[in-house]
């Protein structure tokens, strides 16, 4: 059954059910966050898969300000993309650190964030 | 091919106006005042002016904006936005819109009144819906990540962050238009209020009023309106991003590809440069760059810049202005690089003046490291 959503609202839809949905083209294989029409190879065959969830911290930074901090994440996912996002249980994490997703019910929504896998495997 | 572009145009005319704080004027006023100073300075009346090249924080229709204001009828104008580095791209495309004879007199322009306006950056751009549950604080969130990128493959330290932002206010100390003067220790800078993990408050661009504009000619005229036309030799853009989720390599800037676009149009080689002025909205943006550029090595950068390397009466000039650091940084800074590089090409810097400046590469950055636009500018001995 098709959709008749695009991409975006698409992987806003999987999320609100509790799935964290990302796209994959059948032909080259490449997955591709965040979700558009196309792959950076140009492949449009793009289906859904479920993110693993595993992935690798590639950057942090904490931004400071009067109304408190939060930790800003750029995760590796373990399929070969990058996604912002945060790491709402630790001040900040080793660059490095493997970590592991949750769908989190955010004041705006339900969000993707990471918590870090403690069996370094 | 792309080396006729070389010499073929040239500044013959600049002006700045509303330098650091310029309380009671609008954005598009000091604008105003930056063109009326840059067509006097070129000998020409604005009527004169028939090309028109501007992007700026604050219209959405720069051009259209500038035209009106100005009382122009240009008969060419872009207003391509690619953020601090607009005005870099900015040169090449007026240089090829003089050569094709789409207009004659070219007016390059930018003017911002963000800090008495309200003290903080101001921005167009719009929000990345995949950033936004994030709550990113762009744009220093992007920097933040990347020097935390860069520290942990390279081993830089704040130590050599702390550097550049030295090195920055000592040349600002040389510059009397420049804002941020005075002492500065690296123990000011280190125990600097952290904003966004490894950057504080001293590793940030100023937030300042300003405007600056410049004229340009096709390089047979320059003689006739400026004794000392500093010429445009070449330039070079380079694109992968926007968002900086989508940044390829967090430690590598698209500046490796357009630096030698320009310096192959320009015919030249980094030693041939007397200045290197680069968009240092942030002190890791020093870093990238001459990296970047190929000053250094690739994870070098930290290293590079360490014992005054490039401080006054270190072995390479770079922003002799004091930089967006300690100089001048409204909003989108890019054209300040270019009036530096004039000033000294003209022998006009003063205490700061590089001895013998005859060659400068200007290099812009826009969005989160996105647009990476370098321009080369040289003297009549450069050409």
């Amino acid at each position: 059954m098709t959709t008749p959503n695009g991409p975006q609202a698409t992987f806003e839809s999987h999320l609100a059910q509790g799935r964290f949905m990302i796209q994959r083209s059948a032909m080259t294989g490449e997955h591709v966050f965040y979700p558009r029409v196309l792959a950076p190879s140009g492949a449009t065959d793009l289906d859904w898969v479920e993110a693993k969830g595993t992935g690798t911290l590639y950057a942090i930074t904490v931004n400071r300000g009067g109304d408190g901090s939060h930790n800003v994440a750029l995760v590796d996912l373990d399929e070969g993309v990058r996604m912002m996002s945060t790491l709402p249980a630790v001040e900040t994490a080793p660059i490095g650190a493997r970590v592991k997703a949750r769908i989190e019910d955010a004041p705006d929504g339900p969000r993707v964030v990471f918590d870090l896998l403690e069996d370094a495997s | 091919m792309s080396r006729d572009y070389r010499g073929a145009s040239a500044i013959v005319g600049l002006g700045l106006a509303g330098m650091g704080a310029a309380p009671g004027f609008s954005a598009m006023e000091l604008l105003g005042q930056a063109a009326v100073a840059a067509v006097a300075d070129a000998g020409l009346r604005m009527s004169d002016i028939d090309g028109v090249f501007a992007a700026t924080s604050s219209h959405a229709f720069p051009t259209m904006s500038v035209t009106e204001y100005l009382g122009l009828r240009p008969r060419f104008f872009d207003g391509t936005n690619v953020g601090g580095s607009s005005f870099e791209l900015h040169l090449l495309q007026a240089t090829m819109a003089l050569e094709a004879g789409l207009c004659d007199t070219a007016l390059i322009c930018y003017g911002s009144n963000q800090r008495t306006a309200g003290g903080k950056l101001v921005s167009m751009s719009e929000p990345q819906w995949h950033e936004t549950p994030y709550r990113p604080r762009h744009p220093i969130t992007a920097y933040g990540l990347a020097a935390s990128r860069h520290m942990a493959q390279y081993g830089t330290t704040r130590e050599d962050l702390a550097d550049v932002a030295l090195a920055a206010r000592g040349w600002a100390n040389l510059n009397p238009d420049a804002f941020a003067r005075g002492p500065l220790t690296r123990d000011e800078v280190l125990s600097s209020r952290m904003v966004s993990d490894p950057l504080s408050k001293a590793d940030c661009c100023l937030v300042t009023d300003g405007a600056a504009a410049i004229v340009l000619t096709r390089a047979d005229r320059a003689r006739d309106l400026h004794e000392r036309p500093v010429y445009f030799m070449g330039a070079g853009a380079a694109n992968y991003h926007r968002s900086i989720a989508q940044m390829p390599d967090l430690a590598t800037t698209a500046a490796v590809d357009s630096g030698p676009r320009a310096l192959a149009m320009a015919g030249v080689g980094l030693d041939d440069l007397d200045l290197v002025m680069l968009y240092d909205a942030f002190t890791i943006n020093t870093i990238l760059f001459l990296e970047d550029l190929g000053f250094c090595p690739k994870g070098e950068g930290g290293r590079f810049v360490q014992g005054g390397h490039i401080a006054p009466g270190g072995g390479l000039a770079v922003n002799t202005n004091g930089g967006g650091l300690s100089c001048v940084h409204p909003g989108m800074y890019g054209l300040f690089l270019i009036a530096e590089a004039v000033t000294q090409i003209r022998g006009a810097a003063g205490e700061r003046q590089v001895v013998d400046c005859h060659l400068a590469l200007c290099h812009g950055n826009g969005g989160t490291l996105s647009s990476q636009c370098t321009a080369i500018l040289g003297s009549e001995v450069a050409l």
